[in-house]
């Protein structure tokens, strides 16, 4: 049988304000344990909350910028549980009228567009962290993270394949830097999935029953542990087993999941609006305000980068990977207008390949876009190869000779020769040394001709241009 | 809606609280009473109502996003029953 497998994801972004999304405390990683958690953040007696106007800011700006609705008024739940890292024994969140509702991002796959649809993203509170190691056989409890806002963003189970799953995980990713609303740190925890994965028949439309696997923290472990688990699923079901709806985690070190626990030990929330908050009211007119602030979106760019630079779908895409790319290649086009093409290929080239190699951001990069272009100058206007460029650009990486281009090209001897008389002289030069293969060459030997080229190409120590010795040889040989 | 003896106990349990058999009866009996209330409220039709949200018919007043606490944890933990290298220390748990 046919299997397809069907996927959701709901991802925890922890939104980049300066304090909590209830409290005045800060929400800096690394802190000493406990000293940015506030009489709020502990629960203790007597406290209220009182809702930073930062997180709702992001989480309005992601709504608009996937096409949701802005629910106003939106509503605040209590979600109750016990755990010793939540000390109100449940936590803020949102059940009916969360901040964002609908919406859709737009994935490719190979080659093929796709839109998943968001069902929604509300606001809620992170709790704190437990630690389980030896304190004389109790927990060690660090309430700093407790009340850091987050933005809990779910799709609609729209995605076939780990593929997808990743490509909306990354492009989801990349959005919520592009507009400023989470750092993305994967790493600190600042962007995490979980996914509900199912498998049916395929061409069936009666979804199985799902699984829901918990804090991927990376692309890697996200597709992963879909493949382990839709194998699983598929396993069981060829055997005639039933799936059972259980939540579990993945082992990296094992690359399996595994229970963590059944739907029947599930907890019941009991969700019920937050009586310490108001109806959280979003004027028209923030929302507007907000628009305003709001980049150029990456899809826009990458249709602007299509119709307007005539670059090919793939370029577009891995340029608007994220907006600091995407700002190096336009500040390097700037300067040279019509090659955005020569510029697509060097920032997606040398410039990330080199990024990735030393793995800094390209923030730090040690070429900036306007030295960049100076030397993509010089390649376009035959100054010097493609070849001899890439020795250029070692050296204006390695920061030498204040990374002037020209003063590198003289100071290397990389400048191309494209003198005609001096090229002709050393074909002339090629060509009566070697009348065994001019012989050869005028008897059909296409690989004679070859050798040719690459002989006056060595005499030039490769800094001719091999277009013009190409023409030039031919013109000799066939007169 | 009927409620049942098990009903109460998986809901004492969700609340960490500790029923004896005869305390189960007793709650159960003042649960159904309450939920035959709740029986008689549904009938009103509400359909043209909107859902309240909150007693006052006032929006939520926002913060701007400053940090305004600074380090209180040594007076924090004066009251606590027991602390290590900065972590507030409870029975163990894990889920």
């Amino acid at each position: 049988m046919q299997w397809e497998i069907v996927i959701g994801i709901e991802t925890h972004a922890q939104l980049s304000t300066q304090s909590k999304i209830f409290s005045g405390s800060s929400t800096a990683y690394g802190a000493q344990p406990n000293t940015q958690a506030n009489a709020v953040d502990l629960a203790l007696p007597g406290v209220l909350p009182v809702l930073n106007k930062g997180a709702v800011e992001r989480a309005i700006k992601l709504g608009l910028s996937v096409g949701a609705k802005i629910n106003s008024p939106s509503i605040f739940a209590r979600k109750n549980y016990f755990y010793p890292d939540l000390p109100k024994g449940y936590q803020i969140s949102q059940f009916e009228l969360p901040v964002v509702e609908g919406g859709h991002i737009t994935i490719q796959v190979n080659d093929t567009e796709k839109s998943v649809r968001l069902t929604r993203a509300h606001l809620e509170e992170d709790a704190g962290k437990s630690l389980h190691e030896d304190f004389h056989g109790m927990s060690g409890i660090d309430l700093n993270r407790a009340g850091t806002p987050l933005l809990e963003i779910v799709t609609e189970p729209d995605m076939r394949s780990s593929a997808e799953a990743v490509a909306y995980a990354k492009k989801l990713h990349s959005l919520v830097r592009w507009i400023g609303i989470c750092d993305g740190n994967m790493q600190e925890g600042s962007f995490r999935c979980d996914a509900n994965v199912s498998v049916r028949a395929k061409g069936s439309d009666i979804l199985g029953t799902r699984c829901e696997i918990k804090n991927l923290n990376s692309f890697r472990f996200l597709e992963k542990a879909i493949d382990f688990e839709a194998r699983r699923q598929i396993e069981i079901l060829e055997d005639g087993g039933t799936i059972r709806q259980e939540t579990r985690l993945y082992d990296a070190n094992k690359d399996e999941t595994r229970t963590m626990r059944s739907k029947e030990d599930a907890n019941d929330y009991r969700y019920f609006p937050d009586p310490d908050l108001l109806p959280l009211e979003i004027s028209d007119n923030w929302i507007n305000q907000l628009k305003d602030t709001l980049p150029e979106l990456p899809e826009a760019r990458r249709s602007r980068y299509i119709s307007d630079f005539g670059l090919s779908d793939y370029d577009a895409a891995v340029l608007t990977g994220s907006r600091e790319i995407a700002d190096f290649f336009e500040e390097t086009s700037a300067q040279l207008p019509n090659q955005a093409k020569l510029c697509a290929n060097w920032v997606m080239g040398e410039i990330s390949g080199r990024l990735n190699k030393e793995a800094i951001e390209i923030t730090a990069c040690p070429i900036n876009p306007v030295h960049l272009a100076a030397l993509l100058t010089r390649i376009n206007d035959g100054t010097v190869s493609g070849k001899a460029a890439k020795t250029v650009f070692e050296c204006m990486w390695n920061g030498e000779l204040e990374q002037n281009v020209d003063a590198i090209i003289d100071a290397k001897g990389l400048k191309q020769i494209s003198d005609d008389g001096a090229i002709e002289k050393l074909v002339d030069e090629v060509l009566a040394a070697n009348a065994q293969q001019v012989e050869d060459y005028r008897n059909g030997k296409q690989k004679a001709f070859n050798s040719l080229v690459g002989q006056v190409m060595k005499a030039t120590k490769g800094k001719a241009n091999p277009a013009q010795v190409n023409t030039m040889l031919k013109n000799k040989l066939d007169s | 809606m009927t409620l049942s003896a098990n009903d109460v106990k998986a809901i004492a349990d969700l609340a960490y609280i500790e029923v004896n058999e005869g305390e189960v009866q007793a709650t159960l009996s003042q649960l159904t009473d309450i939920f035959d209330l709740i029986e008689t409220m549904q009938a009103v039709d509400t359909s043209s109502v909107e859902p309240m949200s909150h007693a006052q018919d006032v929006a939520q007043r926002l913060r701007e996003d400053e940090v305004t606490e600074s380090d209180q944890r040594e007076s924090n933990q004066s009251v606590a029953p027991q602390v290590e290298a900065g972590l507030y220390l409870v029975p163990k748990v894990i889920e």
